[in-house]
């Protein structure tokens, strides 16, 4: 698949469409040119790297919404074997925008639960862009619920650009649904390992990113809310975005200065999406650490230590006796 | 304008900026519902219900606590608990001088009031957010008290009540406070194990990261005639569907309909409904609450 490049790429692309065409003349070229060739390709990889060496939080978010990225099936695909779908809440509907199922991690069985975006326009529409409603948080409840009664782990992957604001999803208790997942992600007796893939948004991600152990690619973002809603709040106007994610402090670098996850899990050169295998292959490592720390606890130590962690969230002052 | 007014529709903004607070004493006021003109001071008594029309003007944390409580034996819970700039926040202005601005405005330090009290001598621990603060808004600060509450709660076998007014996570805290949602949450199960009630109250509005966490949770789930509750502002809700929103939308009776909560309970009853409803849940388990 040929990539498509963002806008602070251009360059980089300008240079990959050069080495390109060389290629196609350098077939039929009595001149041998794979030097310049080699030579091209070399500085597309420095430019690269230098790029990606200082990439703004903007640009990041950029990247962790890239149209190319990997997204929950493909690392299901890619990580697990014997992927079994389970589907529905059974309440209502099934939520396309929450997958999951039964699977195996190497010998390990387990259970997947992930956002799921669509490619085209067909599928996007049908993953309602990866946007949850209800049901779908109920889905994924559901799930987790099975996962403790046969003492299974669960590995999470978030990618959503957030819970859907939509009239159905209010009167079937949005608020609800996400606020159960918190509280009964809160003491599921069952190890919850959770990965921010791309864009972990807001409450519609907590809802299912509240576990012992949180991954987060090296270019996905987690925010409170999107950097667009902030500036079009605070600055009355979209168009400060990059502003907006600046402050908001919406990076995994940021992130993990503050506490708030686990590891970082590099990414290759220029993004997920440029080495989708070498990706998957690094979040296959720290997500088998992980579980082998995790596996060795008891349910009743595991919840201890989950509570502990979540009840330490938060920067305050406190006060001499009043 | 502070960031939440720019956010909220005109219809939940506040009626005539600090109507409490600015009007001069023994001034009239006019309510927003049905433009009757009322005595403020009367209106105040009746705790910022028109006594007209019945419209719930919005009730700051303390005056909320001192009609809920007993006027006898109160204790105030996590005020040492204060906020910090982590981010170092800025927009069109500091996140530091916001905070200086609410406080000096509100005279609270942050948004939520926790106090250990009683209702009509049954012992609560009773949260109340105070919306004037920065719209109410959850960092960490709110989820701190919260949950210092809760032990409490626990602590003295209790049960905790809290009252919501709020717009929803504090962004000048970034994923700070998006994590409060799980955290306040995560409090509740702690209160759920040793089976003491939770009682959610929500009031006009009780919207996004504090609706989409505790506040839906309750044992029993109470709100005031007509509060905007919800996860998603109606706006937002509107620019992404397309459409003008049903009469009602969001509101307590639309929830009470869609099966969302309990009752809608006016102000003025509050302090007996949940007196009522703490002595029957609590009469249940009186052989663990002793």
């Amino acid at each position: 698949m040929k990539t498509t490049f963002l806008e602070f790429e251009q360059p980089i692309a300008e240079l990959e469409q050069r080495i390109e065409e060389l290629r196609y003349v350098a077939d039929d070229s009595a001149v041998d040119i794979s030097e310049e060739i080699q030579r091209l390709t070399k500085r597309s990889q420095t430019l690269t790297k230098d790029i990606y060496g200082k990439l703004t939080p903007w640009q990041v978010a950029q990247v962790a919404r890239h149209a190319q990225r990997p997204y929950t099936l493909d690392y299901v695909q890619m990580l697990f074997t014997h992927f079994e779908e389970l589907h529905g809440d059974r309440a209502f509907a099934d939520d396309a925008s929450i997958v999951g199922g039964l699977a195996r991690f190497g010998n390990a069985p387990c259970v997947v639960i992930g956002h799921q975006k669509g490619r085209d326009t067909k599928e996007k529409i049908l993953r309602n862009f990866g946007m949850p409603k209800p049901e779908g948080y109920r889905k994924a409840l559901r799930l987790m619920k099975l996962a403790e009664k046969f003492s299974l782990p669960v590995f999470t992957f978030v990618d959503t650009p957030g819970a859907y604001p939509g009239i159905d999803a209010e009167e079937r208790g949005q608020s609800e649904a996400i606020g159960r997942n918190l509280f009964e992600m809160a003491r599921l007796r069952t190890p919850i390992i959770v990965s921010v893939i791309g864009e972990g948004g807001s409450g519609g991600a907590l809802a299912i990113a509240v576990g012992d152990v949180v991954l987060m690619l090296q270019y996905a973002t987690y925010s409170v809310i999107s950097p667009e809603g902030c500036a079009s709040i605070l600055w009355r106007s979209a168009d400060q975005a990059p502003e907006a994610a600046d402050v908001l402090g919406i990076t995994a670098g940021r992130l993990k200065t503050l506490g708030l996850i686990d590891k970082i899990v590099p990414e290759p050169l220029g993004g997920a999406h440029r080495d989708p295998q070498a990706t998957a292959q690094a979040l296959r490592k720290a997500l088998a650490e992980a579980l082998k720390q995790l596996q060795e606890k008891k349910p009743k130590e595991l919840v201890e230590q989950r509570l502990e962690r979540v009840m330490a969230y938060g920067k305050f002052k406190e006060a001499a006796e009043r | 304008m502070s960031w939440l007014q720019k956010l909220l529709p005109p219809k939940i903004q506040r009626t005539g900026p600090g109507m409490r607070k600015t009007v001069p004493e023994g001034l009239w006021t006019k309510c927003a519902a049905c433009d009757a003109v009322l005595y403020s001071t009367d209106l105040e008594k009746n705790l910022n219900v028109c006594p007209k029309c019945g419209h719930h003007e919005r009730l700051g944390a303390r005056p909320r606590l001192d009609a809920l409580l007993d006027a006898d034996g109160r204790f105030e819970i996590g005020a040492e608990v204060l906020p910090v700039d982590t981010l170092k926040f800025k927009d069109s202005r500091r996140y530091t001088e916001r905070l200086g601005e609410a406080q000096e405005q509100t005279a609270e330090s942050d948004a939520l009031v926790v106090m250990q009290g009683s209702i009509k001598a049954l012992g609560v621990v009773c949260a109340a957010f105070e919306f004037d603060f920065m719209g109410g808004s959850m960092g960490s600060v709110v989820g701190e008290r919260f949950v210092r509450g809760v032990r409490v709660a626990i602590e003295q076998k209790l049960p905790y009540v809290c009252v919501t007014a709020s717009g929803g996570a504090r962004m000048q805290e970034g994923l700070l406070s998006l994590v409060q949602m799980a955290k306040t949450t995560a409090a509740l199960t702690d209160l759920a194990e040793r089976r003491l009630p939770f009682i959610s109250v929500l009031t006009d509005p009780t919207m996004g990261g504090v609706s989409a966490s505790f506040a839906m949770i309750g044992d029993v789930v109470i709100a005031e005639p007509k509060a905007l509750i919800g996860f998603a502002g109606p706006r937002v809700i509107e620019q992404t569907v397309r459409q003008k929103l049903p009469e009602g939308f969001q509101r307590a009776e639309f929830l009470l309909e869609k099966g969302a909560i309990d009752m809608i309970v006016d102000r003025r009853q509050l302090r007996d409904k949940l007196h009522g409803i703490l002595s029957l849940l609590q009469g249940q388990s009186a052989d663990n609450v002793a």
